[in-house]
């Protein structure tokens, strides 16, 4: 079918498949940030703004996305950059391929949660899982972001 | 030193961390063919038919390979230096598959769906046979996982396979008998460590095309391209000359990319076919068509005198490597290396065993290889010994802890070049609090708190078999390109290599071009492994620049028309000592390249150590630990490190932080399981959990440098040292919190509630 989405500020057009995931349409359409890493709905590195809000990106089909709004990491570079050079600073990417998904969840955040403890910070970013890190880094990091320390 | 030893960010970490296309999938050709893999059902069968026949009917179906299609010359997957000690024990296809999802046969087709169709449409016959699943049922089982005539190993590693015996090791220094029957005190325990994944958030992903002359150019996440290289030219029976291995960025390894999981099936593909091919691993097939760290029973004895010094140390293995024998023989004996060491007031040492090939998933290397299983038996028994002996495990390691200088049975008149580990010791005591909270408090009706420890070793490079080169040109602008070909993974090697290019070199970061990996390009580099890159690279590349840093003052002497010893080089400048005449080194680079000069100066060096330096850690753990369902939060950590100097303190520091977090997710509950058939069951992350933020505490990371004298600027390893201590030292606390001596991990709170149980009785 055919759906009508904004991506990253620009309105498209897209056809897409009953079965087709929202994270597979993007990829196929250049969002190459968009990284599958497991296939349950656990790692988040997936992880999109849907209207606003994070979502997993693979686990809305795409026909579900008509009519929304999406954004991806490549639609808000200046400020994943003002975050990622804390994170960087840090030490934090490591590996860097969870960290878009990551940065979009941290930036969510960022517009949601107004001076969150470190429990609330945890408690928000839980689904964004990493290996590399230990997530002690990212923590430090995203408290620099918010100014919260 | 105005470079080395700063916290300098990644130079890929913006690109990295904001999503730029950098990764293997995001480079594949366009159109490429997609790969998928029909694999085995069955533990252990022989195929007794295939027929492929109304699966190539499916438009879009480019090519279907079985093992009737492949070479028959087997070759190993692991990452090692040739001549390989791992058996050749594979083919790309066999009639025999040796475990659940097996490779059967490889399709490829224009899209995934109609790859998977294709797949649904092969028909397999297959007589089954009986699996050899327990490990410890292994030898002398009435099933021989490998009866195969052609298997080769490259020289004597001690298999035995018609009893299932992959390798077999025994190191034996001194009479363990003997010297046990003098001790005053012994401990004996047998533990079981458990297999792991790696678990990297990049899943295994390769791809391939052929470039304008024909030769097969294969983009890979890898830590080994030039391993890639020899097995594709083993393996696809083509010349190596033939075939260009390129790594991009990296999603992680862990050890899991030191054995070449998917690359020889997009060659195969691209070779056959002509066109360009891709294959991405889906989380499940990480799970369970790859590698995951090699499952022990490790029998220890201890033996002691009541002055408190450990007299023996004997070890006794059994290793289960799975349907193939990837890293089996090394990985076993690294269990010895780097634990018989530590204790070096002892009269006799062994570390001896098998290891067994059985119808389960390939074990492979994991980072540890072989020293976290170790650490994890040998502290756990070092601290039944000081409880025993009734002496503060912390002063009974001070007491027999090997020092800097300071020899031990297994390497016999070679001293320990650096340790701070005594040091670090008493400061993590300092850290966690150690003389206040051990052994331990009870917080309330049902929660009891606790502290233990362990220390651990690991080496920095392989000692005499590791040899890697670097190269350094300076471009004719005044820049230089550092080509190297180790793999920076994520770890930020590439940055830290470039960081001591800069410090010799005297210039800054920002006119260091870092070229790495491939192997068109690169000089040799066994990879990014065995903790080698910051060690042995960097010795090459220090050596490098320093040859390079000896040519512009030569070429420069020359242009100013004076001797040698008569100039100096500040990073900018060439100039006589006398400061009369001078040239800068724009202008030199200038000349060399395309004037007057007529000779590029390029700094070369290969580097191989005689010794392997060990970084240490001294690692804390404090649990809670709930007395009514026995579970177990760990509320703090605490790891002192030392690794020689520290080249980049905040890149250090998040290995040290990735891999306690790692460790702890082995310590508690990463567990790869297996079903009743053979089948893997822990292939999500919902029944394979690693850890997420919320599982961690606190953790603390300190270093205590010391100066490695054989080591670049002082420095030894870091990457893989760091995942051994959480295990014993979790275990420890726990058994201080509620007495119950958890022996196979990982720790859970069933084990530890029916441990309680069991002493309440």
């Amino acid at each position: 079918m055919q759906i009508e989405v904004i991506v990253n500020h620009k309105k498209i057009s897209l056809k897409v498949e009953n079965n087709e995931f929202l994270s597979e349409t993007l990829r196929a359409h250049g969002m190459l940030s968009i990284r599958k890493g497991c296939d349950t709905t656990c790692c988040g590195l997936c992880s999109v703004w849907v209207d606003g809000k994070p979502t997993l990106s693979c686990a809305m089909l795409s026909f579900r996305a008509n009519g929304k709004t999406i954004t991806t990491i490549e639609g808000v570079q200046e400020e994943a950059k003002t975050f990622a050079e804390i994170l960087v600073a840090e030490g934090a990417e490591q590996c860097g391929f969870c960290s878009p998904g990551f940065i979009m969840t941290v930036l969510a955040m960022k517009n949601e949660l107004s001076n969150p403890t470190d429990s609330e910070i945890i408690h928000y970013l839980t689904g964004n899982l990493c290996r590399c890190t230990g997530y002690l880094g990212q923590l430090r990091a995203v408290k620099k972001y918010l100014g919260v320390l | 030193m105005r470079i080395v030893g700063k916290g300098i960010a990644k130079i890929d970490g913006m690109s990295i961390a904001t999503g730029k296309p950098v990764y293997t999938e995001d480079l594949a050709m366009a159109n490429s063919l997609i790969i998928k893999i029909l694999r085995s059902p069955h533990a252990f069968a022989r195929i007794i038919s295939i027929d492929t026949t109304n699966a190539e009917k499916v438009e879009g179906v480019e090519c279907i390979f079985t093992y009737k299609d492949v070479p028959q010359q087997r070759f190993t997957l692991a990452g090692q230096s040739y001549p390989e000690p791992s058996p050749y024990d594979r083919l790309i296809l066999e009639k025999v598959v040796r475990y659940v999802g097996d490779e059967v046969a490889i399709i490829a087709a224009v899209d995934e769906k109609i790859a998977l169709k294709a797949m649904g449409l092969i028909k397999v016959k297959y007589e089954l046979l009986e699996p050899v699943l327990n490990f410890e049922e292994a030898i002398g089982h009435s099933s021989i996982v490998h009866s195969e005539d052609d298997l080769h190993c490259n020289f004597n590693i001690g298999m035995n396979k018609n009893m299932n015996i992959v390798a077999s090791h025994k190191l034996e220094i001194g009479d363990v008998e003997e010297e046990l029957q003098k001790c005053d005190v012994v401990v004996e325990e047998t533990f079981y460590t458990q297999a792991n994944a790696h678990a990297m958030m990049e899943t295994y992903r390769a791809s391939s095309y052929l470039d304008h002359t024909g030769r097969l150019v294969v983009i890979s996440s890898t830590q080994i391209p030039f391993h890639v290289r020899r097995q594709l030219a083993r393996a696809l029976q083509i010349p190596a000359s033939k075939i260009r291995v390129i790594k991009p960025r990296i999603g992680g390894g862990f050890g899991g990319k030191q054995t070449s999981v998917v690359e020889i099936f997009t060659g195969m593909v691209t070779l056959k076919t002509g066109k360009p091919s891709i294959i991405v691993y889906d989380r499940k097939e990480t799970f369970s068509c790859t590698t995951s760290r090699h499952a022990m029973r490790l029998m220890v004895r201890l033996g002691a005198n009541k002055e408190g010094y450990i007299k023996v140390v004997d070890i006794q293995g059994l290793s289960d490597t799975g349907a193939y024998g990837e890293h089996a023989s090394t990985v076993f004996s690294v269990v010895g290396d780097k634990t018989l060491p530590l204790y070096n007031k002892t009269t006799a040492v062994r570390f001896m065993g098998n290891v067994v090939y059985t119808n389960k998933m390939p074990a492979g290397a994991f980072r540890g290889y072989g020293v976290t299983q170790g650490a994890f038996a040998l502290e756990s028994a070092v601290n039944m010994m000081a409880e025993k002996l009734a002496i503060d495990p912390t002063e009974f390691r001070l007491k027999n802890l090997i020092k800097a200088g300071e020899t031990c049975l297994t390497y016999k008149g070679k001293l320990l070049g650096s340790s701070s580990l005594h040091k670090c010791i008493e400061k993590g005591k300092e850290l966690i609090g150690w003389n206040a909270k051990f052994p331990a408090q009870v917080i309330s009706n049902n929660k009891v708190r606790a502290v233990g420890m362990a220390v651990t070793m690991q080496g920095s490079g392989i000692a005499g078999i590791d040899t890697a080169s670097a190269e350094i040109r300076l471009n004719d602008d005044g820049n230089f390109t550092l080509l190297i070909g180790s793999t920076d993974m994520g770890t930020g090697s590439d940055t830290i290599l470039a960081q001591m290019a800069a410090e010799i070199l005297e210039t800054s970061m920002e006119n260091i071009i870092v070229n790495a990996a491939d192997t068109d390009v690169s000089p040799y580099d066994p990879g990014s492994y065995a903790s080698s890159t910051t060690y042995v690279t960097g010795m090459a590349v220090v050596q490098a620049a320093e040859d390079l840093k000896q040519q512009i003052i030569e070429y420069g002497a020359r242009y100013l028309e004076t001797a040698t010893e008569e100039v100096e080089f500040d990073g900018q400048t060439i100039k006589t000592i006398e400061g009369d005449k001078s040239v800068s080194l724009e202008k030199l680079a200038e000349l060399q390249v395309l004037g007057a000069g007529k000779h590029q100066l390029v700094g070369n060096a290969t580097y191989g150590s005689p010794v392997s330096p060990p970084p240490f850690i001294a690692g804390f753990a404090e649990v809670e630990v709930d007395q009514e369902t026995g579970k177990v939060d760990v509320i703090d950590y605490v790891a002192v490190v030392d690794c020689g100097t520290v080249i980049n303190p905040n890149l250090a520091r998040i290995q040290v932080e990735g891999g306690i977090v790692q460790g702890i997710g082995m310590a508690m509950y990463e567990d790869v399981k297996y079903g009743g058939k053979g089948n893997l069951q822990t292939n999500t992350f919902m029944q394979y959990k690693i850890p997420c933020r919320k599982d961690i505490g606190n953790v603390k990371v300190a270093f205590v440098e010391s100066f490695e004298v054989t080591g670049p600027f002082g420095a030894k390893s870091i990457g893989e040292v760091v995942i051994n201590t959480p295990a014993p030292a979790i275990a420890h606390a726990v058994y201080n919190a509620v007495k119950a001596r958890i022996t196979t991990l990982p720790v859970t709170p069933e084990k530890v509630f029916m441990e309680m149980q069991k002493r309440a009785e």
